[in-house]
């Protein structure tokens, strides 16, 4: 009975392992960078040549940073919803413009539509590596502390909106004094 | 002739191995240094490559970014530690050997290990099963 039922049983289970690892998307890397304080950087601002955009300007409240490129398809796909979330009042969502040239990321944002408070210009994509971005799009989740809540990576849906950046958005707020 | 035609394509060859990113490397040493650094270091955006092969646009900023943080004379650790903090553990072809790699690490030989024990148990079986019938076939002319 044994000889039968162990490797039918051994069979049956590496099938379920390997089932579930059909759900996993390897494109998705775990960020080291989630509860840590978001890393340090001073970037020009897209539309005001003289203002900076830095950990310093943005302090004091929580804020999305959406990472974008006018090179980026997906970033168009996902552009209503941030367009949505940031119109929602909820919180303040921060372009980080990433890889790009400033010239057509102008233009991307006048045929799309602009919903960023600030968007820092990250042409030479060092912060973009400091973030441990891998691909625009990416969202990430600051609390007013500076510290990275939460990280998505790919074109961002109202459900994750719902699931992931609203809860934890509420928290933060009940939180602040 | 031929010897000019393969000289030309060896000269080729060789070009075609460094025209990814011509960086200054001030001697061999610090090249192969590099070569064997990118090697071990998995791109992330294209993850069956390591940074070495990879073209994609962040591989190619990765490898400068690790050109420059050798010339800051910065250690293979230091360098590694540094695209760890930003990338995980995911980046590093070799991963290190904790809790959480355990399963990478030990996996593979806990699965032969119950494979050979199983074969082991599964010989001995019919090893004392078998005298009786192998005594049979000896005593065939």
């Amino acid at each position: 009975m044994w000889r039968f039922l162990l490797p039918l049983g051994l069979a049956a289970a590496l099938g379920v392992l390997l089932f579930a690892g059909l759900g996993i998307d390897p494109k998705l890397i775990p960020s080291p960078l989630i509860d840590k304080p978001a890393p340090v950087f001073d970037l020009p601002e897209l539309n005001q040549p003289d203002a900076r955009v830095s950990n310093g300007t943005l302090a004091g409240a929580p804020y999305v940073l959406n990472v974008w490129a006018s090179w980026c398809p997906s970033c168009v796909q996902e552009h209503p919803v941030i367009e949505e979330f940031a119109r929602s009042g909820k919180v303040r969502v921060v372009g980080l413009n990433w890889k790009d040239e400033p010239a057509d990321a102008k233009r991307w944002l006048a045929q799309f539509g602009n919903p960023y408070t600030d968007i820092a210009v990250d042409q030479s994509g060092r912060t973009g590596i400091d973030f441990g971005v891998y691909g625009a799009p990416e969202t990430f989740l600051v609390d007013a502390q500076g510290v990275i809540r939460y990280k998505h990576v790919g074109a961002i849906t109202p459900e994750v909106i719902a699931r992931e950046f609203e809860p934890r958005l509420a928290q933060m707020q009940g939180a602040a004094p | 002739m031929i010897r000019m035609l393969l000289a030309s394509l060896l000269l080729l060859l060789s070009c075609s191995a460094v025209a990814i990113d011509p960086l200054p490397f001030k001697d061999e040493v610090e090249q192969v240094r590099f070569q064997r650094l990118v090697a071990e270091l998995r791109c992330t955006v294209c993850q069956n490559q390591n940074l070495a092969d990879s073209n994609a646009e962040l591989a190619k900023d990765l490898r400068s970014k690790v050109f420059e943080m050798m010339q800051e004379g910065r250690s293979d650790d230091q360098i590694k530690q540094f695209l760890v903090e930003r990338y995980g553990v995911f980046v590093l072809y070799d991963p290190p050997v904790k809790p959480s790699t355990w399963a990478l690490w030990f996996g593979p030989a806990l699965v032969v290990l119950i494979g050979a024990i199983y074969i082991v148990a599964s010989i001995r079986r019919r090893a004392r099963a078998l005298p009786a019938d192998a005594a049979g076939i000896e005593d065939q002319p």
